[in-house]
């Protein structure tokens, strides 16, 4: 009578193993793959949450996939890619004017007309869109095609880095326009004009692409180009040394393990990325000018550097890094305790119980908050409050998730990170500005400085190059005078890459460096 | 022996489970959108990752209104459920996809790799269980029992890191994830099965204890039961006797035990997927529960659900078949 029972549970066991396998089929599984000897294989930390540009992917460009109007070259400086020529700027800086290139056709085919482009803008712009990077389309009035070649985009005010958002990628609208625009096919399985077509997107393990044989640039020589998604950093250091991946994003430490490895370059990307302690104005003690400039010329930021970057990175003295043209030369801080301690003294904060100094009976302490699990802010944390402690000022490091943080930012300082390349316009202006003091995650400081001000509005209006310089100059000056936040450092960004490949380059990165930056910045115009 | 199957019975049992599992499910449900609604993380903020960081409070309140979580939790929960029942579960939001597709691409593979540990755990607990019992505190019985014991309190998740840094850094003889090497496009047999070995092998170690232990203790007692000593009295062989007797009512534990171990084999399946990178609904699960992913979280969970209700309805069915003695009261 146990023999029904045995072969119940045989049947039952065969049955769950033929349904599985008619079954199989693996997320976002696609076409074919191709020869090994024109390809490439990266390890990168990051995964996209979709592939679709209406929902913010690929927006600062380099989205593989898709083109933007406009493109970044290896200097950072604009070049047309879907647009013929760099836009043409009139009404005062208000009305800009693209003319398309001829004869480029998406992917599947179709032609790319100026429909598109209204599309994608009108899109991203409508608020049923859940793209969470509309804020950076804010000075978009209208976009409208006069013709199949030529697209015009009505600005609500003169903005002189508009150009510069136009690198964001342009979708089809015969594809995207008739689906659901956030939960659509689109978003898991693109289709572009770009120089790469995406194979398949295997959700958590890697994003497989094959150049595209007809992209107006001329086909890519690296005809498969995979980027692994590998989070755990030692793991993508294994790999990399197990000859499955071809190069990878690595932290300082990893990356100098390839140092005596002649079969791999290791590149150093210079960046924006910089981190930085918000001191609220709503804060006593950290709102305080005297605690805020103490702490700006008292803290260690060459030792950081040296020891938290391991090298890899500069001190920071605000959100544009020393070596940028728009830095302003003198504005450094020189790391004097003395002076700051001095500073101090003179403001009536005087030293109280266990050397912490006191002002009025308000003890100078207060919280610092870091994101929980990031071991680079926590690390700067904890050397900022051991410097802040040198100065009599007792600093709590706390960690948490922005959950956590978010409802104490109004008083608590936080480590925090940023940094956008393109134009010191995009993270200036969202944090310095007063108006914008709480509002989201902008001006995280509550800083308020009527000269900023008026020169962050001079900056983003005018088109000459020269006063923009002047406005930023004068912000990079009043920071030394007043400053709402310590800016510590800015860090570079570390990949090694085989050797094969010749002499790559890197482009000027961001803080929020995904699958766009590293030397595969630009993979289509590798050798094979 | 033969006998026709009480189907009957059989019937009865499973309509009364049907019935049963519609208030369970709906408690399942609510009690995930509460449990879900009452955690720190914010569905906006998960949706919108990085770019929240930068993006101005009216952007994020767009949002917060388009994903439909400004609502009251009942109500959320209401809409939830009468559109699930006409066949629409929703859209995921963090994976920016329908949930039923989410679910279709990943089930499979969660399936494939959770019944191939099933059965390698079912047949090598048996063998071993079977081997063990029959010389009672002999070397074999010693060395497998204690091992028993040992795997089972070593967590699944660390088996899973153990395995990778073993056969895949040390040895190098297998992949150390995915479904397919890096770089591949095409899912053939021959590449699933060879990444299947590691998350499989580790997942039926770890389910191993309790059928080793089972199948020791159910097959030991029935070899002092009287029918088995009369065969043996009888001068049966002793290889008929432990099949043919012995086995056959100590597996009986065994089958209740198939019902309530899966559960854990779900539990230890979303571990040693997320160790292997294995692209089934592990990877979903955490990332709907971290983001506060309604829809996809309650469908995970309904399914979840059914797979530990479908197994102790199985179980009793095949416990009522197997010895007639205890029928389908159930």
């Amino acid at each position: 009578m146990a023999r029904p029972a045995r072969s119940a549970i045989a049947g039952a066991a065969v049955t769950a193993l033929a349904v599985t396998a008619a079954a199989c089929a693996a997320p976002g599984d696609g076409a074919k793959g191709g020869d090994a000897d024109s390809s490439a294989v990266v390890g990168i930390a990051y995964e996209p949450d979709s592939l679709s540009p209406l929902l913010g992917y690929g927006k600062d460009g380099n989205s593989k996939i898709f083109d933007g109007l406009l493109t970044h070259d290896a200097d950072m400086k604009l070049r047309p890619a879907l647009a013929a020529a760099l836009p043409k700027v009139t009404d005062g800086g208000r009305t800009y004017t693209y003319r398309l290139r001829d004869g480029v056709k998406f992917s599947d085919g179709k032609p790319f007309t100026s429909k598109d482009v209204v599309f994608t803008y009108e899109t991203i712009l409508d608020e049923k869109t859940n793209n969470a990077s509309r804020t950076e389309l804010d000075a978009v009035k209208d976009v409208e095609a006069t013709g199949d070649d030529t697209v015009v985009f009505h600005l609500k005010y003169p903005y002189a880095p508009f150009a510069e958002r136009t690198v964001l990628p342009i979708a089809p609208e015969h594809v995207a326009g008739r689906q659901d625009v956030n939960n659509g096919e689109f978003t898991t399985k693109p289709i572009g004009t770009g120089p790469y077509e995406l194979v398949k997107w295997s959700k958590g393990e890697q994003l497989v692409f094959k150049a595209n044989p007809g992209y107006w640039g001329g086909a890519p020589k690296i005809k498969n180009f995979t980027m692994a998604i590998v989070k755990d950093d030692d793991v993508r250091a294994t790999r990399l040394r197990s000859g499955d991946l071809d190069g990878a994003i690595l932290p300082p430490n990893l990356a100098k393990t390839f140092k005596g490895d002649a079969a791999k370059k290791t590149y150093t990307a210079k960046t924006f990325d910089y981190r930085v302690v918000t001191l609220p104005t709503g804060n006593k003690v950290a709102g305080d000018t005297a605690i805020r400039r103490a702490l700006d010329i008292g803290v260690d930021r060459r030792t950081m550097v040296d020891r938290i970057l391991e090298g890899a990175g500069k001190a920071a003295y605000g959100p544009v890094p020393t070596d940028s043209p728009w830095f302003t030369k003198g504005t450094e801080r020189t790391h004097d305790v003395e002076k700051a301690r001095k500073l101090l003294d003179r403001a009536g904060w005087k030293t109280g119980d266990g050397g912490v100094r006191e002002k009025d009976g308000v003890r100078a302490a207060f919280p610092l908050w870091y994101l929980t699990g990031d071991k680079l802010r926590q690390d700067h944390a904890l050397a900022y409050a051991s410097d802040a402690k040198k100065l009599g000022i007792d600093i709590k490091v706390e960690s948490g998730t922005w959950e956590v943080i978010e409802p104490r930012m109004p008083k608590d300082a936080v480590l925090a990170g940023g940094g956008a390349p393109a134009d010191p316009d995009f993270d200036q202006y969202t944090l310095l500005k007063s108006a914008l003091a709480g509002d989201g995650f902008n001006n995280m400081a509550w800083y308020e400085n009527a000269t900023v001000d008026a020169a962050l509005e001079d900056a983003r209006r005018s088109g000459d190059r020269a006063e923009r310089q002047a406005a930023y100059d004068t912000i990079q000056r009043e920071l030394v005078k007043d400053p709402g936040y310590t800016f510590l450092t800015h860090i570079d960004h570390l990949y090694v890459v085989d050797e094969r490949f010749g002499d790559l380059t890197t482009q000027t990165e961001p803080h929020d460096h995904g699958l766009a930056s590293g030397p595969w910045w630009n993979v289509e115009d590798w050798r094979a | 022996m033969s006998r026709r199957l009480p189907w009957g019975p059989m019937a009865r049992l499973t309509g009364r489970r049907i019935l049963f599992a519609v208030p369970v499910l709906a408690a399942v449900t609510f009690g995930v959108f509460a449990i879900a609604a009452a955690s720190p993380f914010d569905p906006v903020k998960a949706y919108a990752g990085t770019a929240g960081l930068t993006a101005s409070q009216h952007n994020l309140d767009q949002l917060r209104a388009n994903l439909g979580v400004d609502q009251a939790l009942p109500a959320r929960w209401w809409d939830w459920l009468t559109s699930a029942l006409t066949g629409d579960l929703g859209d995921s939001a963090v994976l920016r996809q329908p949930v039923a597709e989410v679910i279709g691409e990943r089930l499979g593979w969660s399936v494939l790799l959770a019944t191939t540990a099933f059965l390698i755990a079912i047949v090598l607990g048996t063998l071993l269980g079977v081997l063990a019992a029959r010389r009672q505190g002999g070397w074999l019985d010693r060395a497998v029992t204690s091992l028993a014991y040992t795997l089972e309190a070593a967590p699944p998740f660390w088996l899973g890191l153990l395995a990778v840094w073993l056969f895949s850094l040390e040895l190098g003889v297998l992949p150390a994830g995915g479904l397919t090497d890096t770089g591949t496009t095409t899912v053939t047999a021959g590449q699933v099965a060879s990444h299947l070995v590691l998350p499989a092998g580790v997942l039926a170690v770890s389910q191993l204890p309790w059928f080793v232990l089972y199948v020791r203790q159910g097959v030991g007692d029935a070899l002092d039961e009287d029918p088995v000593r009369g065969a043996r009295a009888r001068g049966l062989a002793p290889r008929t006797v432990l099949f043919g007797h012995a086995l056959r009512s100590g597996t009986l534990p065994v089958l209740t035990l198939i019902g309530s171990r899966v559960p854990e084999l779900i539990t230890g399946a979303l571990l040693v997927e997320t160790v292997f990178s294995w692209p089934g609904i592990a990877a979903a699960t955490v990332q709907a529960a971290t983001s506060v992913d309604f829809p996809l979280l309650a469908a995970l969970t309904v399914l979840a659900t059914l797979a530990v209700l479908a197994g102790n309805w199985a179980a009793d069915l095949l416990y009522g078949v197997a010895d007639p003695r205890v029928g389908f009261d159930g």
